[in-house]
């Protein structure tokens, strides 16, 4: 251990997080290229979805200055990265797998347009259910939270999933399934996360 | 990134080095921190992987504080560079990868819709920037030195003069959020964020040094911010990680 480099220390994001991150959100425009909450585009193979919600602090407010991003993998269950070497599915060059959303300054309501992932294998082999994961940055957040959402209409693969299945209390597991909604044809899951209390999100040391 | 490189699993994280999420000095924390522990995964291919960026995705001033949102004029404030290196914990360079930086002007005071403080925007300063390491983890980008600014905790609490840094890594698993202080700032040891920090050797990783042999002479200072992500390691005896690259 003695050669090791600890690891910078973590900060809060802070409220003006979107300066740096998303600065139309901010009030100004700077960049020419932006992140953003968007994910795919009209050539992106695999059913289109978007995932929605909102961030609740202790008290049961929304909190309205955070940000969230999401890292998932495409269609067929492969994420675009160099480490991914599972055969038999093919890379979508276009589909990064990552996005970035704020929370609305006076709903709170976040949101993402992507695909649905498909399943990657896990540890020892044993295929995760599809998921996306989260990383959530606000001001009070010192240190970034990670969560995963998996998918409501996924029972049976939800049933056998290694992660889920590390979760020993049960009824917490359900803090983390986005609920499938239908509106004007499209596709919505809705996932709301409570950072702290009764219905508090699962968040992961990953 | 190089195609060549070899997933390793990422060293657990030490959680002595960072702030606890529950930090009543810093009372917005008191009711936005899990009250439950966190669940420790082992990684797998999905923390193991992340986001990959290339210069394509940001634009040639982007690193330019100082010009990339000057209008009619140069922005206000002491000219400086801010340069460093991005590694693991084992000292490999993190190379190509994102670095974003977001500051106040000269007086503490941002250029966002929710700032209400009265010292004035600069118009010629947007106080955001990006850019990627080199191949050998190096980054730099050219600013005017932030202001303290006052903010709601304690009513007399002031902000050291700080930069706001996100860092991205090559896994998820890596991604950080921080902030760089400056050398010598007497507000680092009153500031309620920095002190949810309960380690001093912690503390000193987001001190900036003063580097004058950085700066360039009649023109602008320089300040040397290094740093350091999770390490990864390679799989001795276990099995490697499913799905990932041998």
């Amino acid at each position: 251990m003695k050669d090791y480099l600890p690891e910078t220390a973590s900060q809060t994001a802070g409220p003006y997080v979107h300066i740096g991150l998303a600065p139309d959100a901010a009030g100004f425009h700077i960049f020419e290229k932006n992140f953003g909450p968007t994910l795919v585009n009209s050539h992106t193979p695999g059913e289109r979805i978007a995932i929605e919600g909102r961030v609740f602090d202790g008290s049961g407010t929304p909190v309205r200055d955070v940000l969230i991003e999401i890292w998932q993998a495409n269609a067929e269950g492969r994420y675009n990265h160099v480490a991914d070497r599972q055969e038999g599915k093919s890379l979508d060059a276009d589909f990064r797998g990552w996005g970035r959303a704020c929370s609305n300054f006076d709903t709170g309501v976040w949101r993402f347009d992507t695909i649905k992932p498909g399943q990657a294998v896990g540890r020892d082999g044993r295929m995760m259910a599809p998921h996306v994961n989260l990383w959530i940055v606000a001001r009070g957040i010192n240190i970034g939270l990670n969560t995963r959402m998996y998918f409501s209409d996924e029972q049976e693969a939800n049933a056998i999933d290694p992660v889920l299945n590390l979760i020993e209390w049960e009824v917490r597991r359900q803090t983390l399934i986005g609920h499938k909604e239908t509106r004007s044809g499209e596709t919505v899951y809705h996932f709301d996360i409570y950072l702290q209390g009764e219905k508090e999100t699962v968040f992961f040391d990953v | 990134m190089s195609t060549k490189w070899s997933p390793q699993e990422v060293i657990h994280r030490d959680y002595n080095n960072h702030p606890p999420a529950y930090a009543p000095g810093y009372k917005t924390s008191v009711l936005r921190s899990p009250r439950n522990a966190l669940i420790s995964l082992q990684n797998s291919l999905s923390e193991i992987t992340g986001p990959v960026f290339s210069q394509q995705d940001i634009g040639p001033l982007d690193n330019d504080l100082i010009l990339n949102y000057a209008k009619d004029g140069l922005p206000i404030g002491e000219r400086i560079i801010v340069h460093g290196y991005v590694r693991d914990g084992f000292g490999r360079p993190l190379k190509n990868t994102l670095v974003e930086v977001w500051q106040a002007n000269a007086g503490g005071r941002y250029r966002h819709k929710k700032d209400q403080y009265l010292a004035p925007i600069d118009p010629n300063f947007g106080g955001c920037g990006r850019v990627m390491t080199d191949e050998n983890g190096y980054y730099f980008f050219r600013t005017i030195k932030p202001g303290p600014y006052p903010w709601r905790n304690q009513v007399s609490d002031w902000r050291p003069s700080h930069i706001h840094f996100s860092i991205f890594g090559e896994a998820f698993a890596q991604r950080l959020i921080t902030q760089m202080y400056f050398e010598g700032d007497p507000l680092i040891k009153q500031c309620p964020i920095v002190q949810a920090i309960n380690n001093d050797d912690a503390v000193r990783t987001l001190i900036a040094e003063l580097d004058t042999h950085a700066a360039v002479p009649l023109d602008c200072l320089a300040y040397r911010f290094d740093l350091v992500l999770r390490g990864q390691r390679a799989t001795l005896f276990e099995n490697r990680t499913q799905g990932a690259a041998r």
